[in-house]
């Protein structure tokens, strides 16, 4: 499994899903090819032909097999290519718990995250309390450790990093400190930013910022 | 070595009820602890702190949570009869699709079509039989969703086999129609009368009375807004 690999990724820059995939394909060194999808305009028939179910990117098109949902593809990533950096951990009990909160990050902190960048008055800031408490669970999971996957950067730290690159932007949306309340959590990301593989992989947060306001606009949120 | 695993389930819980058949499938033994979610005990509560739901599964004293990540922890720890196949990209197949048995059927069906009634029911109605489409296609050449056997996309979506029934009595409506979706329908009577799956239903007249209470509860709350 070598250069006869073909590899697309539909992808959209700022979307924190799409940027799951991308870190997990620069983790492992894997070339592919981006296709960027415009969530501003309608969906492309490339994209309705290889994800009719959810008609939704990411999706990454593997020697013309299709694998949707972010968590999923780095899963199905890991799984592939694991011959050089193991994002899951080998003991079933802490890939158990990496999981559980990958999870969580998507039922629990994206839905709150949400309500803080495209919501305003009682519901923003309803969104902003929920946001803090739950990454604040996540960021007891960090415990003594550089990273959520212990000393290297593993399957959890490349399901919540896309949401670190989000910080500002729900920050300025806001007008909230999440350093504040979160120093670990913020300490994290800056470490993770450090990684080559990560900063060439990810949009700079404040680029994120701009990507928003500008999909805000073109979607009247 | 002596292995201690506790399963904290409710009698009626669909999640808790796959772990049930994963361990019996494996042929695994456990401890069952039934619990009140109006009264849900100081275990639970530790073993479950983010969610405080059921089911979770206890191995020598280390708690998993959600259903899906313990079917997993499950098939990997205990390797006889595997659930998921073997082939990263089948793999990814079978978490897909339970993924959206959980994402959008259970959703469409339980809240959108049984909870609901009227327009509201209409229109949920039209999403569910898209979704069920879906399924329906996936099991073309095959008897169960892991092919030849059960597996993990079959315990997954196993409810159906069950639920769907209980859902049509209390509703007084049909949602899996056997013209429009053969292959499901043989599917969810091939699921229940596998054994070990057959052996397994909760109660069929609590679950009845248990769904048609939920279900003039809602209506109500919404009527009366």
């Amino acid at each position: 499994m070598a250069n006869s690999d073909h590899i697309v990724l539909l992808d959209y820059s700022v979307s924190p899903f799409a940027m799951r995939v991308r870190l997990a394909l620069a983790a492992k060194g894997v070339e592919y090819l981006i296709k960027e999808e415009d969530l501003t305009q309608s969906k492309s028939s490339l994209l309705l032909k290889v994800n009719p179910v959810h008609k939704k990117i990411p999706v990454l098109i593997h020697n013309g097999k299709p694998v949707c949902e972010s968590l999923i593809i780095v899963e199905y990533i890991d799984e592939v290519w694991k011959d050089r950096c193991r994002l899951l951990p080998a003991d079933p009990y802490q890939r158990a718990k990496a999981k559980f909160w990958a999870d969580f990050i998507d039922k629990m902190v994206y839905p709150s995250g949400y309500k803080v960048w495209a919501a305003n008055g009682e519901v923003q800031e309803a969104g902003k309390k929920e946001f803090i408490d739950r990454i604040k669970m996540l960021e007891g999971e960090l415990k003594s450790n550089p990273y959520f996957g212990g000393e290297t950067l593993g399957f959890l730290d490349i399901a919540f990093l896309p949401l670190y690159y989000w910080f500002h932007t729900l920050e300025t949306f806001g007008k909230f400190s999440i350093e504040a309340e979160c120093p670990k959590l913020v300490a994290w990301g800056k470490r993770c930013m450090e990684e080559e593989f990560v900063y060439t992989s990810l949009p700079h947060p404040h680029k994120v910022y701009d990507l928003v306001v500008d999909y805000k606009k073109k979607m009247g949120i | 070595m002596a292995e201690e695993l506790k399963l904290f389930r409710t009698w009626s819980s669909v999640f808790a009820l796959r772990i049930v058949w994963a361990l019996k499938i494996k042929g695994v033994e456990y401890e069952t602890i039934f619990e009140d979610l109006s009264n849900k005990s100081p275990s639970l509560l530790q073993y479950n702190p983010v969610h405080k739901k059921v089911p979770v599964l206890v191995h020598n004293g280390k708690p998993i949570a959600e259903s899906l990540v313990i079917l997993e922890y499950i098939d990997e720890t205990w390797r006889e009869t595997p659930l998921l196949p073997e082939d990263p990209y089948e793999r990814a197949m079978a978490r897909f699709w339970a993924k959206f048995g959980d994402d959008k059927v259970l959703t469409s069906i339980f809240w959108g079509v049984f909870l609901k009634e009227g327009k509201e029911q209409e229109e949920a109605m039209v999403e569910a039989m898209e979704h069920l489409q879906f399924l329906e296609d996936e099991l073309k050449g095959k008897t169960f969703f892991g092919g030849e056997r059960i597996g993990f996309v079959d315990l997954a979506l196993g409810w159906l086999a069950n639920m769907i029934s209980i859902f049509e009595e209390v509703a007084g409506l049909k949602m899996v129609d056997e013209d429009k979706f053969p292959l499901l329908a043989a599917w969810m009577q091939e699921f229940a009368d596998s054994p070990i799956i057959k052996d397994n239903w909760p109660p069929r007249d609590k679950l009845i009375a248990k769904f048609q209470a939920l279900r003039d509860a809602k209506l109500a709350a919404a009527a009366s807004k």
